[in-house]
């Protein structure tokens, strides 16, 4: 039963990072209409500015992730303005193929610039106490995992439904053509959405440093495709759905390591991913994914 | 019928020198036109889709637009809109010319349109649908809304406020927290004129707005443009097939055939014209014996 309890709340809170990143996804396909396969390593960059400034610079830990957060949304402005904006009202293959390359291109950048070594994650000054609840330890990195998503998803929430620009973002999610005619500023509310989803993947890459303690230049791609598969799961596009997504792929990984691991090996990914492969065939459109409507 | 073939530089500085057989109510007489169109036309490749499209529309006018299936009308929208780029000819909006303006920007300009097929925010509520289009001139930026500042209330209730009001004119106050794409088909075409109306146009363009509705509707309908050309002061340019709608509601008509004007003049002018009566019926053949 203790088991089974750790391993839920250590699933939310790895679900949560997954969370974090599955929006940024999502918000982006929504929008986009495209997959930004560079997103996970938006997270690898998130990682390294904080190493960068913390252990190299000597940055006050509060600064540092601050300007991991500011550096990343820039960046995800940056990569829309060059790569994907060209392409826009190209064939999706072809931005897909742009994404790719962009995500390549981040690690080979991060090889470069810090070679293929793993770095220690600083410790950013960020010390919540474990909380004992008798029968579990409820460790403080969990706790600010946890909570920090559920703020950033609050206010996310908040920020899409009650703002002008949320709403600008959603009139452009859901006809981008109409949303022009009402004189919606189409480019700059898509930057806007590369800029936050950016922004949740650095807050990612924080959650992320704290439990996984080291990083190198790959560090952003698996849970950047955990995290799309957490996309999927909920039914990409949906904000909802990637929240419930991150959470469900996140609790069904740490309950597969507590309970299938033991018994048959390692084969929590196979099940991740044998879960998306299920989803795509008998839910394509994913648990909370807009219904496709045929126009005829 | 007019025919104006004086094509003025794109760069629309010449000022405006009515013709003396234009199309313009008499009430609008000496106003400058609220759309003054020069020699417009676009090729999609070697098609001529809209060619020589020369118009003017008064401040407070409603005029119409009419002509066959595939005459190119919903072009010319496009083209007023800038979602379409002419290829040739010019446009002026209260004498300002809109090339190179990006859609939106046009449409903060001040024109507004409707869609032949609703294009709704479906998953958005109607009240959110009329808000967005009134993004243009509720004064709050980025910073304060994101920190709630009080002015960020203030700017939400008036735009609340603002909506509703819009809203009033078809009775939908009571639908504002609807999803818009769970309201039945004729207020969806309303909640599309309202939220066009919402940007604040000088200029509303209507496509096929009485397309699915019922003889009663059409007459309400028809109330209403006339209800919102007064309230608003603003000029209406619609495309529509009901010719009781077209001829009961319109100043001035202009009949497009193959991308071409083919005549311009009032209801009755546009009634007995022979091209216009030829476009739609055909050739009358003399009969053999």
């Amino acid at each position: 039963m203790t088991l089974l309890i750790e391993t839920l709340i250590q699933g939310i809170s790895l679900g949560s990072i997954y969370a974090l990143i599955a929006l940024g996804y999502t918000m982006v396909y929504g929008i986009a209409k495209m997959l930004n396969f560079a997103h996970g390593d938006v997270i690898m960059v998130g990682a390294y500015t904080i190493y960068t400034t913390i252990s190299l610079a000597h940055f006050p830990g509060w600064l540092g992730v601050l300007t991991s957060v500011v550096f990343c949304s820039v960046l995800g402005i940056v990569i829309e303005f060059l790569a994907y904006k060209p392409l826009r009202g190209a064939p999706s293959l072809n931005v897909l193929i742009t994404a790719i390359g962009i995500s390549y291109l981040l690690q080979n950048l991060a090889l470069l610039i810090f070679g293929g070594q793993q770095e220690d994650v600083p410790n950013t000054g960020i010390n919540v106490p474990s909380l004992d609840l008798g029968f579990v330890v409820v460790e403080g990195k969990v706790i600010f995992t946890i909570v920090l998503t559920v703020v950033l998803m609050i206010a996310l929430t908040l920020f899409i439904n009650k703002t002008k620009m949320g709403k600008a973002m959603r009139a452009v999610s859901e006809d981008k053509d109409a949303a022009r005619l009402m004189g919606i500023n189409v480019n700059r509310t898509i930057s806007l959405t590369f800029a936050i989803g950016s922004a949740l993947a650095a807050f990612a890459s924080l959650c992320y440093g704290m439990n996984y303690t080291y990083i190198k230049p790959t560090t952003g791609s698996m849970p950047g495709i955990k995290a799309f598969t957490a996309a999927v799961f909920g039914g990409i596009g949906s904000i909802p759905g990637a929240m419930l997504g991150g959470f469900g792929i996140g609790i069904l990984e740490k309950l597969s390591q507590a309970y299938i691991t033991p018994i048959f090996g390692e084969i929590t990914d196979v099940i991740v991913f044998g879960v998306l492969i299920i989803m795509l065939v008998v839910r394509p459109t994913g648990l909370l994914g807009k219904k496709i409507r045929e126009k005829v | 019928m007019s025919n104006r073939n004086t094509i003025i530089s794109a760069n629309g500085t010449e000022m405006f020198s009515p013709p003396s057989n234009v199309l313009i109510p008499t009430r609008d007489e000496g106003k400058q036109p609220v759309l003054d169109v020069r020699g417009l036309g676009i090729d999609f490749g070697g098609l001529r889709a809209v060619d020589e499209f020369t118009i003017t529309v008064g401040p407070t006018e409603i005029a119409g637009l009419i002509g066959p299936n595939g005459a190119g009308k919903t072009t010319v929208f496009n083209l007023l809109t800038n979602v379409y780029k002419p290829t040739r000819g010019a446009i002026l909006l209260d004498g300002h010319p809109t090339a190179g303006k990006t859609v939106a920007q046009v449409n903060r300009m001040g024109i507004a349109r409707t869609f032949q097929n609703i294009r709704l925010f479906d998953q958005m509520t109607v009240l959110d649908n009329v808000r967005v289009g009134m993004g243009n001139n509720i004064h709050c930026n980025f910073a304060e809304s994101f920190l709630r500042l009080p002015r960020h209330f203030k700017a939400e209730k008036r735009s609340t406020e603002r909506a509703l009001e819009l809203l009033s004119i078809f009775n939908m106050e009571s639908e504002a927290y609807t999803l818009a794409g769970n309201l039945p088909y004729g207020a969806q075409r309303r909640l599309e004129i309202i939220r066009a109306l919402a940007t604040e146009p000088k200029v509303l363009l209507l496509d096929e707005p009485a397309a699915g509705m019922n003889p009663s509707e059409t007459v309400a309908l028809m109330e209403s443009i006339r209800s919102i050309r007064d309230t608003f002061g603003i000029a209406i340019m619609l495309i529509e097939h009901d010719m009781n709608l077209v001829m009961g509601v319109c100043e001035g008509i202009a009949v497009l055939n193959f991308g071409k004007l083919i005549a311009k003049g009032t209801p009755d002018q546009i009634k007995n014209n022979e091209a216009v009566i030829e476009a739609y019926l055909g050739r009358q053949e003399k009969k053999e014996a």
